[in-house]
């Protein structure tokens, strides 16, 4: 620190606005850093920009009328969000989840998980440089997003999960469709193997760059994906499994150096576990109901407090939330997972190049409306 | 008289240059309508399709567009600096054309130092980069600047000790000696590691993905570029695809054969073809790097000149020294 101190001191080092308007900061991050010809001396990021009051949108609104602002927080992996907060509010009011409505939402929330990681995976060799697997992961994530449409209705924003299930059953055509793309997707796999993961240009961009270790993991409150590549197998649908999944085999994949390729390879790993869930999901699916008729219109759960956590794309997410009787709850709360995984970039970034910075920043896959929210 | 002045060298250059600039131009769009078909292409889309047949006129529509764009001059710019960077831009690559070697009767102007003159003039477009990044009053764009000047001075020793052991075989440096000496074997079964050289410190001269750091648009925006509006940017941009075709014309005259056919064989078609055939190819090749690979770091690209290319380089040379004399 030293040092770097000493070349602060200097005048060579001068600042430099990295966003809010900039190709590689998706979204309205802004990261003020002070450079010393290409190498970092000190990295800000300031967060704020996409502030809406989401948290206080929950406080002052019924419980159902809040569900659609949960998908809008994370828009990437908005029926995780969604998930979560029945989840929690089913807890607080004590409402039975019907089997087969447990399942769809885990085949939703799976895929919805992919298509995050897909997203992720095809802007972040955007931000290497590397434009052509952008298209290939979209064209992907299209079929994905093409499936859930047929379910839920929509396409980025879901809202597809109610208190005591999910709006619509699933068909043989969403199920078709599923099959299909996780058959689709074993050829893909390969592909980017063959062209990314063992490409020699992307190999040296990413290994040894922007380590994170597990002690730094722990004090910034890294999870997720960002966390695993620690090496550190923390997962919230294995250590506290909800839903339905402790009765899926999948792996918690790691890393071992917590550089950016293995967050990259743990990301990839992933998707690919996820479709090993989708596919156990989808034999095991149940017959009966899909959403519990007896849930009342307005619901008033009774005095108490409920935390809820869940695995999103982006890693450990939760809902607190306080009832106090009435029909909207007396505080919600939501712990983000972005908002630890940015912040490490403050103890990462210095020392590092502007084009590492690029290659940290995508490589921790910060979603910022979550942050602000 | 009449005569006498058709006849005359001055008259000749006037009307060199004159082509030089309107095939460069539509040479230019034309290659960037290619560039974004074959990005199309690679990347699971039809690219251009609107404009003309398969989006043919798309680039001159883009450039009508950009001409009628508002010229922007940042607040503290440097003004006189600020608008002769595009043109500084262009006017060595024009250079370039005037020794090319086409065919054997399609050269402008034939001159004994013409690999000389190419190598010379290219350097001057450095100059220009870094006029514009510095008098864009940018960050963003004096980074990229300072990029591509380390770059360039990086690469371009290797490219001139590649070229340079292409000139020892023939003992010239005119470019219509060095194509006639291919007419059986092209240089590039003779000096195949000459010609990777060439070809990679080429990419990296003309600031082509995966070296294309200076203007590397997700860390730098645009690079030396991102202050420039309509037809600034424009110019620059039209500079780079003339500069891609420039590298790509020399390296086929002094790799692969010129407007000489396979081995010997031209089966009927003329020279010029073969040159163009030749130079459309290697660009392609260059615009499929692009769309396939990832940029490279600034640091590791300095590595890779100063330690990998410029000792290979020098051995070349001295191993074809040693041979050139022997024989």
């Amino acid at each position: 620190m030293d040092e770097l101190e000493k070349i602060e001191a200097d005048d060579r080092v001068y600042s430099l606005n990295l966003g809010p308007q900039h190709p590689s900061t998706h979204g309205v991050l802004r990261i003020l850093l002070d450079l010393d010809g290409e190498y970092i001396v000190k990295c800000d990021p300031v967060i704020g920009y996409g502030h809406r009051g989401h948290e206080k949108m929950g406080e002052n609104r019924q419980y159902k009328q809040f569900l659609p602002n949960t998908s809008r927080m994370d828009y990437l992996s908005g029926l995780l969000y969604n998930h979560g907060f029945v989840l929690a509010v089913e807890k607080l009011a004590g409402i039975k989840v019907p089997e087969r409505a447990k399942y769809i939402r885990v085949i939703a929330s799976e895929l919805n998980r992919i298509s995050s990681h897909l997203l992720w995976f095809g802007t972040y060799l955007l931000d290497i440089g590397g434009i052509t697997p952008f298209l290939y992961a979209f064209d992907d994530r299209e079929h994905i997003l093409d499936t859930l449409d047929t379910i839920t209705g929509s396409r980025l924003t879901y809202s597809y999960c109610r208190f005591g299930g999910v709006t619509r059953d699933i068909d043989s055509k969403f199920i078709d469709m599923t099959r299909a793309f996780l058959k689709r997707m074993e050829s893909r796999w390969a592909d980017y193997e063959a062209l990314v993961s063992k490409n020699v240009i992307f190999i040296h961009r990413t290994r040894d760059v922007g380590v994170i270790d597990v002690n730094l993991a722990r004090q910034y409150g890294v999870t997720g994906p960002n966390l695993r590549a620690c090496g550190v197998a923390f997962d919230v649908r294995r250590s506290e499994p909800y839903e339905v999944y402790d009765r899926f085999d999948f792996e918690i994949p790691t890393g071992t150096r917590g550089d950016a390729l293995d967050r990259y390879d743990v990301r990839f790993r992933e998707m690919q576990q996820s479709c090993r869930i989708i596919e156990q999901a989808l034999e095991q699916l149940p017959e009966g109901e899909f959403l519990t008729p007896k849930v009342p219109q307005k619901l008033s759960p009774p005095k108490g407090e409920v935390y809820t956590a869940f695995e999103s794309a982006r890693g450990l997410t939760a809902y607190y939330l306080v009832s106090d009787g009435s029909p909207a709850p007396y505080r919600c709360h939501i712990r983000v997972p972005s908002f630890g995984n940015l912040n490490v970039l403050n103890d990462v970034l210095p020392g590092t190049m502007v084009a590492d910075a690029i290659a940290i920043l995508g490589s921790i896959d910060v979603v910022i409306p979550e942050i602000d929210r | 008289m009449s005569e006498g002045l058709l006849g005359s060298e001055l008259f000749r250059l006037i009307l060199g240059l004159v082509i030089v600039i309107a095939f460069s131009q539509l040479n230019a769009l034309f290659l960037v309508w290619l560039e974004r078909k074959v990005s199309g292409h690679i990347q699971l889309r039809p690219g251009p399709m609107e404009v003309g047949p398969h989006g043919l006129l798309q680039t001159i529509a883009d450039g009508v567009k950009l001409i009628g764009k508002e010229l922007i001059l940042p607040l503290k710019a440097d003004k006189k600096l600020f608008f002769l960077a595009p043109v500084l831009v262009f006017t060595p690559v024009l250079v370039g054309f005037l020794v090319l070697p086409f065919s054997p009767g399609l050269i402008i102007h034939d001159m004994n130092v013409g690999v000389l003159l190419v190598f010379a003039f290219s350097t001057i477009t450095v100059l220009a980069i870094l006029t514009g990044g510095w008098a864009s009053n940018n960050k963003y764009a004096l980074l990229g600047a300072v990029r591509s000047v380390a770059q360039n001075v990086a690469y371009e020793i290797p490219l001139l000790l590649a070229v340079l052991s292409v000139v020892l075989m023939v003992h010239s440096l005119s470019f219509s000696h060095i194509v006639e000496s291919q007419k059986t074997v092209w240089f590039i079964f003779l000096q195949p590691l000459a010609g990777l050289i060439y070809l990679i410190a080429a990419t990296a001269e003309t600031n082509r993905a995966p070296f294309d750091i200076p203007e590397a648009e997700s860390e730098l925006v645009a690079g030396f570029h991102t202050e420039y509006s309509g037809m600034g940017f424009g110019l620059f941009f039209l500079a780079e695809y003339t500069n891609m075709f420039l590298v790509c014309a020399v390296a086929t005259s002094l790799f692969f054969g010129g407007w000489n056919g396979l081995f010997g064989f031209s089966f009927g078609i003329p020279g010029v073809f073969w040159f163009l055939l030749k130079t459309y190819l290697l660009i392609f090749v260059i615009m499929w790097v692009r769309w396939t690979f990832p940029r490279v770091r600034f640091d590791q690209l300095m590595n890779f000149s100063w330690k990998v290319l410029i000792p290979l380089s020098i051995v070349n040379l001295l191993i074809t020294a040693v041979v050139v004399k022997i024989i």
